[in-house]
């Protein structure tokens, strides 16, 4: 791994981006954002580019004759060439806009489960899988008469492999896997799932939501089929994501939405579908928040990604080493591979009564289960809480956390 | 103590308590003081909906008048279980449902707890509330047959 020292990361210069950080809450406390798990903060340049395109450059996106339109769809397919080369992929065409992964997984069960799926196929998931990476694939199995499977974690939080290795079998088709767990923060070893997988001839669908925020993604070199992350959680706006998937898996496969710029030619006896990635863009598209989520990945890429992910384990492996000062700290995810997400107990203290206490010293922590009802389930815990960085966290926002749960401990004490 | 006499009495309580920390220890504490809360009762028949963590409660009519028990497995929201009780404990069906139940605002509350927490508070309230509606409608039906 080729990386930046964390002392010549530009923290400071980054800060500064981020006019949120400089506020404070409770009469007068400064804020300290842990929750960028849940949600990434915006630097200037997302907001003033979206700002600046919808007071000078604004007009629908490839449908209009007239040079305003024609502007806004080169920024528009400009920013999917970019989101091609950010994520790896070997075209454009390979790039589809979605509002974010909860839709991109709902896209894939949907066009390409519904259609390819049938009753003795087996998909397979992790234990690991947010919500919205199993319910999508549990309705698809639904209607196909497919058989849902679930790959078993190891108490540290990381995937039995060799238990995953043995599920695998000819009638495999689909492996939905996440790349970093929202909730343990572990990092899957994806090349080596899709290694395996594709020896079945099985696709995988790898959930990149907390991975594309904090690490440089190639999907090419992981060789995933599909691909899909969130716009908001990478430093974009709501209601923009990305889907990447293989061309020609993405031409099999069926639309899924019906609508305008979907379509070749519509008559009441049929319609002809465009070619990926519009036959999957049906209606006006998100294209302000795509504008924003080119400005969010333009942003990223000046810092280095490989420098961004350098500085998130700086901070991880800080705010680890300085949690274990606190009595009673048990750790949710203790993966030797972790990004830049810390999932805690302390004793026999309910989480929310810790996340309620932060909230009051300024801190933003996530409480409950994360979507992770499966994991819960593992450990027989009801809710942990969550502490989660983004690039702009800096080692100050830790020492204040522990400051927190040194109030929690006393209040709670 | 009327109602509105218990509820004056802990607003002026705990209001006394300008610290936050102060105030969240003396409501912790009133939800450590609480009566225990029996386990055949922490079901799904007792569980209050929308609450972020779980909370129970229990309530019944004896001498026309309210008997409630409650918990949770957060200690803050215990304490705030245990003020909600204080309040509505012995109240008549009529005053619970009828009584300004105002103290959720003048402890500010609902500015200093997030909103899905005060949320709850209210759910709770809005639940003893049922009760009272419940008990009281029992009562006008049952009355006759008395007589």
């Amino acid at each position: 791994m080729t990386t930046a020292l964390p002392s010549s990361y530009p923290i400071e210069r980054i800060r500064a981006d981020f006019p949120i950080l400089g506020r404070t809450v409770h009469n007068g406390v400064p804020l300290v954002y842990l929750d960028s798990a849940a949600t990434s903060q915006k630097p200037r340049a997302v907001v003033e580019r979206m700002s600046q395109f919808y007071y000078e450059e604004y007009a629908t996106v490839r449908r209009g004759v007239y040079s305003l339109s024609q502007h806004s769809t080169a920024l528009y397919e400009g920013v999917r060439r970019q989101a091609a080369v950010f994520l790896g992929a070997g075209q454009p065409e390979e790039i589809v806009y979605v509002r974010g992964v909860t839709e991109g997984m709902n896209l894939l069960a949907t066009a390409w489960g519904r259609k390819f799926l049938k009753a003795g196929d087996e998909v397979i998931l992790t234990r690991m899988e947010h919500h919205s990476n199993i319910v999508p694939w549990q309705m698809a199995c639904d209607v196909t008469g497919a058989t849902l499977r679930m790959a078993e974690m190891l108490p540290s939080g990381e995937l039995d492999m060799d238990n995953f290795a043995a599920m695998l079998n000819p009638r495999t088709k689909l492996i939905s896997v996440v790349h970093v767990s929202n909730g343990l923060g572990t990092i899957n070893p994806i090349a080596d799932i899709t290694r395996l997988a594709h020896e079945v001839g099985a696709l995988v669908v790898v959930d990149g939501a907390q991975s594309a925020p904090h690490l440089p993604i190639d999907v090419r070199a992981m060789d995933a089929d599909f691909f899909v992350c969130s716009g908001h959680k990478m430093l974009g706006p709501t209601g923009i994501g990305l889907l990447y998937g293989k061309l020609h898996l993405l031409r099999e496969m069926d639309p899924y939405q019906g609508g305008g710029e979907m379509i070749v030619r519509v008559t009441f006896g049929g319609t002809t579908y465009e070619e990926p990635p519009y036959r999957f863009e049906a209606g006006t598209p998100a294209f302000a928040e795509v504008v924003g989520l080119g400005a969010a990945m333009t942003y990223m890429d000046e810092i280095g990604r490989e420098n961004i992910e350098a500085w998130d384990q700086h901070i991880l492996r800080y705010c680890t080493e300085r949690m274990q000062e606190i009595p009673g700290m048990k750790f949710y995810g203790t993966a030797a591979n972790k990004s830049g997400i810390v999932a805690f107990r302390m004793g026999d203290i309910h989480p929310s009564d810790i996340g309620t206490i932060l909230d009051r010293e300024g801190i933003c922590i996530r409480v409950g289960q994360h979507c992770l009802q499966p994991v819960m389930d593992y450990y027989q815990v009801p809710a942990t809480a969550r502490a989660s960085f983004g690039p702009y966290t800096n080692t100050n926002d830790i020492d204040r956390f522990i400051d927190g749960l040194r109030t929690v401990q006393d209040l709670m004490g | 103590m009327s109602l509105t006499e218990r509820q004056n009495q802990i607003v002026t309580e705990l209001n006394a308590l300008t610290d936050w920390k102060e105030r969240y220890r003396a409501i912790i504490a009133r939800g450590r003081a609480m009566q225990p809360f029996p386990d055949d009762w922490r079901d799904d028949k007792h569980l209050v909906k929308g609450c972020q963590s779980r909370v129970w409660l229990h309530a019944e009519l004896k001498d026309g008048h309210l008997l409630l028990h409650g918990d949770s497995d957060a200690e803050i929201v215990r304490g705030l279980v245990a003020i909600v009780l204080q309040v509505f404990q012995g109240a008549t069906p009529d005053e619970a449902v009828s009584a300004d139940v105002d103290f959720v605002d003048r402890l500010g509350l609902s500015e200093n707890l997030s909103q899905t927490r005060a949320n709850g508070l209210m759910a709770m309230i809005r639940q003893i509330r049922l009760y009272g509606t419940v008990f009281r409608a029992l009562a006008a039906t049952s009355s006759p047959k008395a007589q």
